[in-house]
């Protein structure tokens, strides 16, 4: 198994001097070369999971284990993305790629040739000396997730990585995440709050309660073409999964 | 393209004018040359000034010392600015005292100094580096604080050490903020350094204006602050082209 969340709460300190409880009492496991999303509403909690699975800080109670390891720091076997694509300006984007091989004692030309790799898996070619402000938005969150491959992390974190971008943009950015991270055979965590996203990308959706956020329901999504979402997307079930989403976030009533 | 030889050909007639104004209306309003030179009169000042005043050394001299005063006080703001940011803590213990020596009037400083270390290059020295310490100091400290707190956990994740983060992420995001700092620490450079040789100084362009004006020159006191305003603007534009040089990353809008 790759993740799991052992009854995971966090609670953080007010300015005020109280205590807010971002997470409560959450478990759940991905297993390895799963897709999972989460969603929720707003404000529930799904950067605080993403955040101490990637270990920049550790909950407040329970466990978060990766590989069957505890996460104890940042560490070597996780890779995150978040909508920010968090280029580097000042590097080209073959160095960009290569920022996460650079604190592991990977000799330079190794670092150049996994870089490489990478970018063309994530169909760069051709781009590699360009800088950041010279490529578009879909670009760039491509050689964000070719950095973050570049580490071949165990899990990969995405953080509402397509909200920036525009409809056709990011239709063909799901696509081609979904093939790559499909090919790459990675397990993945995607934060979203995009409902439509979630079930055309994922293997299993989690759905979180509002704050604090709890897990209130688990849906698999029994449907083909997990690496092509663009394929997926025109299945009639797909509006049945998205209707069950809607009921569980309470939609419905919160509109009326 | 065309755009900018434009502003260049009126930049140009704009300083034809000026050239042309200073020459002939002073004597059309019959200012005497003791209160306003013309151009003419300038010139053959700094010729005389070349003959006698060791205009050459003099001007040599204030360079040296600009640049010198301008590199020890950047450096130390620059050095002090990174220290601080990347120190919250002591950040807030010296704020105070920071923000109070920042308002004192630095080139007041210039007397003290003279006492202290004698009629040399000592005190103008210290003015310069003083005045061009806070500039750069205030810049860099202001950006290490709004460094993106994304990118540093980017870093983090990537296991990068305390050192790492600040070579790989902070330096150079903050890049832009110290060159701005330093642009405007080198126009201040000029001051420091006047300011030390007018008031205790036997050498150098500041010293030739005070000389000048004891001697109601005003030509000379006009070729001096020309020089002068010749050594700050060359200062700034060695910084410029550095700046294109280093930031070649930001689209150019942002400049």
């Amino acid at each position: 198994m790759a993740l799991e969340f052992r009854s995971v709460t966090k609670t953080f300190p007010t300015t005020s001097g109280g205590e807010m409880t971002a997470v409560s009492d959450v478990s759940f496991r991905v297993e390895k070369g799963e897709f999972v999303s989460v969603v929720g509403p707003s404000g529930c909690g799904k950067s605080t999971i993403l955040s101490m699975t990637a270990g920049l800080y550790q909950p407040t109670r329970g466990e978060v284990l990766v590989s069957d390891q505890p996460v104890m720091g940042p560490n070597a076997h996780v890779g995150f993305m978040l909508q920010k694509d968090l280029l580097l300006p000042w590097r080209s984007i073959i160095t960009n790629i290569e920022f996460g091989l650079e604190a592991r004692g990977v000799s330079k030309a190794d670092r150049r040739a996994r870089a490489m790799e990478e970018l063309e898996a994530c169909h760069l070619a051709g781009f590699e000396h360009h800088y950041p402000y010279q490529l578009s938005g879909g670009m760039r969150q491509r050689a964000a997730l070719a950095r973050t491959l570049a580490i071949d992390p165990e899990i990969i974190l995405l953080d509402e990585p397509f909200s920036a971008l525009d409809a056709q943009t990011k239709l063909l950015l799901q696509n081609a995440f979904a093939k790559t991270i499909s090919e790459a055979g990675k397990t993945t965590l995607l934060i979203t709050h995009d409902l439509a996203e979630a079930v055309l990308m994922s293997d299993r959706i989690l759905v979180l309660s509002e704050r604090p956020g709890s897990v209130i329901a688990e849906i698999k999504i029994d449907l083909p073409h997990r690496d092509e979402p663009i394929k997926r997307r025109v299945l009639p079930e797909v509006s049945d999964y998205a209707a069950q989403l809607f009921k569980y976030l309470k939609l419905e009533e919160k509109a009326a | 393209m065309d755009r900018s030889k434009s502003t260049t050909i009126a930049s140009l007639g704009l300083l034809a004018l000026v050239l042309l104004a200073w020459q002939y209306l002073p004597p059309a309003l019959d200012v005497p040359k003791y209160i306003i030179p013309t151009l003419t009169d300038c010139l053959v000042e700094m010729k005389r000034m070349w003959l006698y005043e060791k205009l050459v050394s003099n001007t040599l001299s204030t360079a040296l010392y600009t640049v010198l005063g301008f590199a020890v006080g950047s450096l130390l703001g620059a050095v002090l600015g990174y220290l601080l940011g990347m120190s919250p803590f002591w950040e807030k213990v010296l704020s105070p005292y920071i923000l109070a020596l920042q308002i004192a009037p630095k080139v007041a400083f210039a007397p003290l100094f003279i006492m202290w270390f004698g009629y040399n290059a000592m005190p103008k020295m210290l003015v310069t580096v003083l005045i061009v310490f806070f500039p750069v100091l205030v810049n860099v400290l202001q950006a290490m604080r709004t460094v993106d707190r994304d990118l540093v956990n980017l870093a983090r994740a990537y296991n990068l050490s305390r050192l790492g983060i600040f070579w790989k992420i902070e330096m150079p995001s903050t890049l832009p903020n110290l060159m701005a700092g330093l642009r405007i620490a080198s126009t201040l450079a000029v001051i420091g350094i006047t300011v030390g040789e007018l008031i205790g100084g036997n050498t150098g362009l500041g010293y030739l204006i005070s000389y000048g004006g004891g001697q109601a020159n005003a030509a000379m006191v006009f070729n001096a602050i020309i020089l002068l305003t010749v050594i700050g603007f060359l200062l700034y534009t060695v910084l410029q082209h550095v700046e294109e040089r280093i930031l070649h990353y930001l689209p150019k809008a942002q400049h």
